[in-house]
C-alpha cells in the first residue's frame, strides 16, 4: 500500500479519523463475517460469492433459533443439576464477569428495592430485609461457563417458584425477565419453565455468608440448568412477560436458551 | 446423481469397477466439511478458556470471536452428527464396515506399517484396504464417536447428565473431547499426507473409479 497524502483544508486530521473510526464496524464482528465469507466460498469452491457474510449470519442466527427451539423441547423439568458435598467446592470460587472486581456494581443494601413488574398480581417493591425473611434453601451445584470453564459453589437463598406464586405470577407468560445494577444495563430473559425449575433461586448468600459484591450483591438469580450467563447478579428488577425483550449477550449473539 | 449410482451390469461402454460407492463418497466429502468447521470453531471456544499453555492462532479459527464461534459449532454439530448417524447406520446395514475393515491383526497390522514406512505397501486393489487404513479407519469412526458424545454430554450437563457420568464429570468430558479433537487432527494430517502419495485412491473418493 502506497501512502498517499489526503488533506482536506480545514479539517482537522485527528478529528476527521476519530469520526470515521466511528463508523466503522466493530473489528471482531468483521472477522466474524470473513470468516463466514470466505469459508463459504472455500466450501463452495465458486468465484463468485455465492454465500455472502450476511446471508452466513442469517443462516448461522437461523440455527441458533432452531436451537433454541431444540433444547426447549429437550428440557426436562424435573431433570435436577447433579449436586456435590462441601469438600467439592472450588476455591476461591472465581470472579466472572467482563469488567474488574472495581467495576462491579457497589450497591447500598439499605437503598435497595427489588422491583417486581409486569404479569403479576402484587407489584410491590421488595426491601433486602423482607426478602430474607422468606424461607432458604442451600444448593451445592456446578456454575458452567459459555467459555467452557466451570466451578462448583454453594448457594442460598429463596427458590424462584416460590416467589413467583407469592406475588401471583402469571406463570403461563413465556419469560421472566431480569435487570441488573451494571452501568451498561446488564439484562438476560429467562423461560419460564427454567425460571420454575427447583433449583432456580434467588440467591442471598454464598457459602452461608452475604452475598458478597464479587458474587453479586445483594442478589442474584442461581440457574444451575444454564450457563453462567443466564445467571444475572447484582438484581434490580424482575418483569414477568411474554415478549422476548433481549439480554446483554444474547443481543451480542450468544444462544438465548444456553440450557445445560 | 443417477449416473453415478447405476450398476456396472448397465454400463457397457467403460466396464469399470466401483472403488467407492456414491452414499460412501458423498457423506466423506460432508464429513470433511463439518469436521473441519467444527474443529476451527472449536478452537474459537477453546481459546475462550484454555485447557493447556497455549492457544490457537487466531487466523486459523472461525467465528471472529467466541459468541461467533459457539454458533458455528452449534450450526456444523447438525451437519457432523446427521451424516455420522447416517454413515454409521449404512455402513453397518450394508455390511461395509464388516468386510472393509475387519479382520485387524496385530500380525497384520505389523507387517504393513513395517511395508507402508519402507514404501514398500502394495496399492494394486484399492477396493481392499491394508491393515495401517483398517486401523486409521476404524480408530477414526471410534474416536467420531466418542467427540460426539463427550459434546453432547457438555452441551447439556443436566438433560444429558448420564452421558457426562460416563466420562466421569463435566471437566473430564473436556479433556476426552479435546483429545478426541487432537486425535482427529493427527489423523488428518496422515490422512491426507497419504491421499496425496496415493492419487488414484484420491480419484476414487472423488468419482468412484
Amino acid at each position: 500500500m502506497a501512502k498517499r497524502s489526503f488533506l482536506i483544508p480545514g479539517v482537522d486530521k485527528r478529528l476527521l479519523i476519530k469520526d470515521s473510526i466511528k463508523t466503522m464496524p466493530d473489528v471482531t464482528r468483521r472477522r466474524f463475517i470473513a470468516g463466514g465469507a470466505s469459508l463459504g466460498a472455500l466450501t463452495l469452491l465458486t468465484g463468485c460469492d455465492v454465500i455472502d457474510s450476511s446471508s452466513a449470519e442469517e443462516m448461522l442466527k437461523t440455527v441458533s433459533k432452531f436451537n433454541d427451539a431444540v433444547q426447549d423441547f429437550i428440557f426436562n423439568p424435573d431433570a435436577l443439576a447433579p449436586t456435590f458435598p462441601e469438600s467439592a467446592i472450588t476455591k476461591p470460587f472465581p470472579f466472572n464477569a467482563y469488567y474488574d472486581l472495581d467495576d462491579a456494581p457497589d450497591v447500598d443494601g439499605n437503598d435497595w428495592k427489588l422491583e417486581v413488574r409486569g404479569l403479576v398480581d402484587n407489584k410491590k417493591s421488595w426491601t433486602l430485609p423482607e426478602l430474607y425473611k422468606l424461607p432458604q434453601v442451600t444448593q451445592i451445584t456446578r456454575h458452567i461457563c459459555v467459555e467452557g470453564w466451570s466451578a462448583i459453589g454453594s448457594w442460598t437463598g429463596t427458590p424462584l417458584r416460590d416467589f413467583l406464586k407469592l406475588v401471583g405470577a402469571d406463570t403461563r407468560a413465556k419469560y421472566v425477565w431480569f435487570q441488573c445494577a451494571d452501568k451498561d444495563g446488564y439484562n438476560s430473559p429467562l423461560d419460564m419453565r427454567s425460571a420454575l425449575h427447583p433449583q432456580t433461586q434467588m440467591t442471598f448468600k454464598y457459602a452461608n455468608e452475604i452475598l458478597p459484591r464479587a458474587y453479586g450483591f445483594p442478589m442474584k438469580i442461581r440457574v444451575p440448568t444454564k450457563l453462567g450467563f443466564k445467571n444475572p447478579k447484582y438484581v434490580v428488577s424482575m418483569e414477568v412477560t411474554n415478549d422476548y425483550k433481549g439480554g446483554y449477550w444474547e443481543d451480542q449473539g450468544y444462544n438465548s436458551f444456553s440450557g445445560s | 446423481m443417477s449416473s453415478l449410482t447405476v450398476t456396472d451390469e448397465q454400463v457397457s461402454a467403460t466396464p469399470a469397477k466401483v472403488i467407492q460407492p456414491a452414499w460412501v463418497r458423498v457423506m466423506h466429502w460432508i464429513n470433511a466439511l463439518a469436521m473441519i468447521l467444527m474443529i476451527l470453531s472449536g478452537w474459537q471456544i477453546y481459546n475462550a478458556s484454555p485447557l493447556f499453555g497455549f492457544s490457537f492462532p487466531r487466523d486459523y479459527t472461525l467465528g471472529g470471536w467466541l459468541g461467533g464461534g459457539l454458533l458455528w459449532h452449534f450450526a456444523a454439530m447438525w451437519l457432523l452428527m446427521i451424516n455420522g448417524l447416517a454413515y454409521l447406520v449404512t455402513g453397518f446395514a450394508t455390511g461395509r464396515f464388516r468386510k472393509k475393515l475387519l479382520p485387524i491383526t496385530p500380525s497384520g497390522v505389523l507387517h504393513d506399517v513395517r511395508a507402508a514406512l519402507t514404501f514398500k505397501l502394495g496399492h494394486d486393489d484399492l477396493t481392499v484396504y491394508n491393515y495401517v487404513q483398517r486401523v486409521l479407519y476404524a480408530g477414526i469412526i471410534l474416536v467420531g464417536v466418542l467427540i460426539v458424545l463427550s459434546g453432547l454430554g457438555m452441551w447439556k450437563p443436566v438433560q444429558l447428565h448420564w452421558l457426562v457420568t460416563l466420562f466421569g464429570d463435566y471437566p473430564t468430558a473436556r479433556y476426552v473431547h479435546f483429545f478426541c479433537m487432537a486425535a482427529i487432527c493427527a489423523f488428518l494430517v496422515i490422512h491426507v499426507l497419504l491421499a496425496l502419495l496415493v492419487p488414484k485412491s484420491l480419484r476414487a473418493m472423488i468419482i468412484g473409479r
